[in-house]
């Protein structure tokens, strides 16, 4: 405390000082708004892509904001040993870590009909002993349509309901890959593909890559992918009704375990490791690091999966993300569904009669 | 017997400067981070953990240095009102700094994630998982940060109003050590 009273201000310094005080507030409110994307509405946001995703699939209270129609599953991963030379990640070391699986449709509404897309995915979270996790969503895609999240939201604007019609806009979408030469292999392989009549015969691909990390820190980009190893005779196809996929599953369930096969693939100098919609060709050295086994099976609205978000970056030590960058724009994404769907858990249909028994 | 001081004790002083640049840095952090979609996403999601972290530790300390060491008397002539708001802003300031990194904590806990200081460094899960329990606690972390970047702009509002209308110093108190 000084002992004098200063000598009092004019009027003009005190209001310059005023001032100085509010421009010193100013600028920090004002970096604050732009940091957070407040002076840009058209910068590319969570929130801006979860909106699209409920703008061209209507609002579904409690449901994942896209892949929203699924199924829990549950069973182990039993680690072969292969990969353990390449990633210090527990759960390739020998042995079995258990895990939590959603098989899904990709779209964003829960009550499409199973054969209204010939893609399925599936999300799996791996819990090692020491408490890390590995999750990964996957796809039964071999290449992603885009590279990037500027051009995935592209493709989603490109799906939004034309206002005058209340339906995508068929001319929008094409435009969009007329405009994107990169989603031609995504194309080509969508010409042929067909709805599967079971997720238990489709394989799985991570399509992003990552780093597995040995000992010594040396870093191994690589894909993986899941391979069925039970096979439908050649010509099966999807049965008629819209719900097939998640009581073909029930049923073979019933009869025994399922078993996928987890293939790294190790990439050769020059593959493309930040840009998921081009492939990988050629010779490939591949790692078969174990079996995936499910052994059980739970509907979504109040099964184990329901309350996991399969976040591709949460990873144990010894797997890293690569620096494709639709790897961080899924997470963040995630994120803001994550939060929108856990915020409306008493609004789905099974809630109600469930959700006290639940932990 | 001396005088009680006019400065704050020169630990109190350095705790204060630290954690203003540590927690002015971890609001632009989160208000950056949940506006990206980019590689900026995790490169500052991977700062915001172990930092809110260092937070939580330094205020624990900060209290113990708070009330183990003098505090530097209000001006005599400071209008009531104004004493008052000193007292409940700087309440309000240890309260949020104290429990927005336990909600960022309980937030992860409660959405079943590994809470993950490092790429090996784990904590161990404050609440078990709950979706509504996470919910909850996810927009309390956000509108708490909200409320405590308010706060430090009334508090710099203050502090600069001590400094350069009134000239009493009170800025000076956490500024300098000696008059």
């Amino acid at each position: 405390m000084v002992d004098h009273t200063p000598p009092p201000l004019s009027g003009s310094s005190k209001v310059l000082r005023l001032a100085g005080i509010a421009a010193v507030l100013a600028a920090l409110v004002g970096a604050f708004a732009y940091v957070n994307g407040r002076l840009d509405p058209a910068r590319l946001t969570p929130g801006r892509i979860v909106n699209t995703f409920e703008k061209n699939n209507g609002l579904h209270p409690g449901f994942r904001r896209n892949h929203a129609k699924g199924v829990c599953v549950a069973g182990y991963f039993e680690s072969s040993d292969a990969a353990r030379a390449y990633s210090t990640a527990q759960v390739f070391r020998e042995g079995s870590v258990p895990v939590e699986g959603r098989f899904a449709l990709p779209s964003g509404n829960p009550y499409a009909p199973d054969s209204s897309v010939p893609i399925r995915s599936l999300g799996l979270r791996f819990t090692q002993a020491n408490g890390q996790q590995w999750r990964t969503g996957m796809n039964s895609m071999p290449v992603f349509p885009v590279g990037t999240p500027e051009a995935f939201f592209q493709q989603l604007k490109a799906a939004s309901p034309d206002p005058s019609t209340g339906k995508p806009n068929p001319a929008a979408m094409a435009a969009f890959f007329a405009s994107h030469p990169e989603t031609m292999p995504f194309l080509q392989w969508v010409k042929t593909a067909k709805p599967s009549a079971s997720y238990a015969t489709e394989s799985y691909n991570g399509l992003n890559a990552f780093y597995l990390v040995d000992a010594a820190g040396q870093r191994q980009a690589v894909r993986w992918g899941l391979v069925p190893l039970s096979q439908d005779a050649a010509g099966a196809t999807a049965p008629d009704g819209a719900d097939f996929l998640a009581k073909d599953l029930a049923q073979r369930l019933a009869a025994g375990p399922l078993k996928w096969q987890l293939r790294l693939t190790l990439a050769n100098p020059g593959d493309p490791t930040d840009d998921a919609s081009r492939q990988w060709t050629g010779e490939h050295k591949v790692l078969n690091a174990g079996t995936l086994v499910l052994e059980s099976t739970q509907p979504q609205d109040d099964g184990d999966c329901r309350d996991i978000n399969y976040d591709p970056l949460i990873l144990p030590s010894g797997i890293e993300a690569s620096a494709d960058p639709l790897l961080a724009a899924r997470s963040a994404a995630y994120a803001s569904s994550y939060l929108r769907r856990t915020s409306e858990v008493g609004s789905l249909p099974a809630a109600h009669s469930s959700q006290e028994s639940r932990p | 017997m001396s005088a009680p001081s006019n400065h704050f004790a020169p630990l109190a002083r350095l705790l204060h400067w630290l954690m203003a640049l540590m927690i002015l840095a971890m609001l632009f952090i989160g208000a950056g981070m949940a506006a990206s979609v980019s590689e900026r996403h995790e490169w500052l999601l991977h700062l915001h953990k172990p930092l809110g972290i260092a937070i939580l530790l330094l205020v624990v300390v900060r209290l113990v240095v708070r009330f183990s060491t003098d505090q530097p008397p209000l001006p005599k002539d400071l209008p009531g009102w104004q004493v008052l708001a000193a007292k409940l802003s700087h309440v309000l300031l240890y309260a949020l700094m104290l429990v927005l990194p336990l909600l960022g904590w309980a937030m992860i806990s409660a959405a079943g994630d590994p809470v993950m200081l490092s790429s090996s460094l784990q904590l161990p899960a404050i609440l078990p998982a709950n979706p509504t329990t996470f919910a909850f606690l996810r927009k309390a972390h956000g509108y708490l940060a909200y409320l405590l970047f308010l706060t430090v702009l009334v508090h710099l509002a203050a502090a600069l109003f001590h400094g350069w209308i009134r000239r009493d110093g009170v800025l000076e108190s956490m500024v300098r050590g000696k008059d």
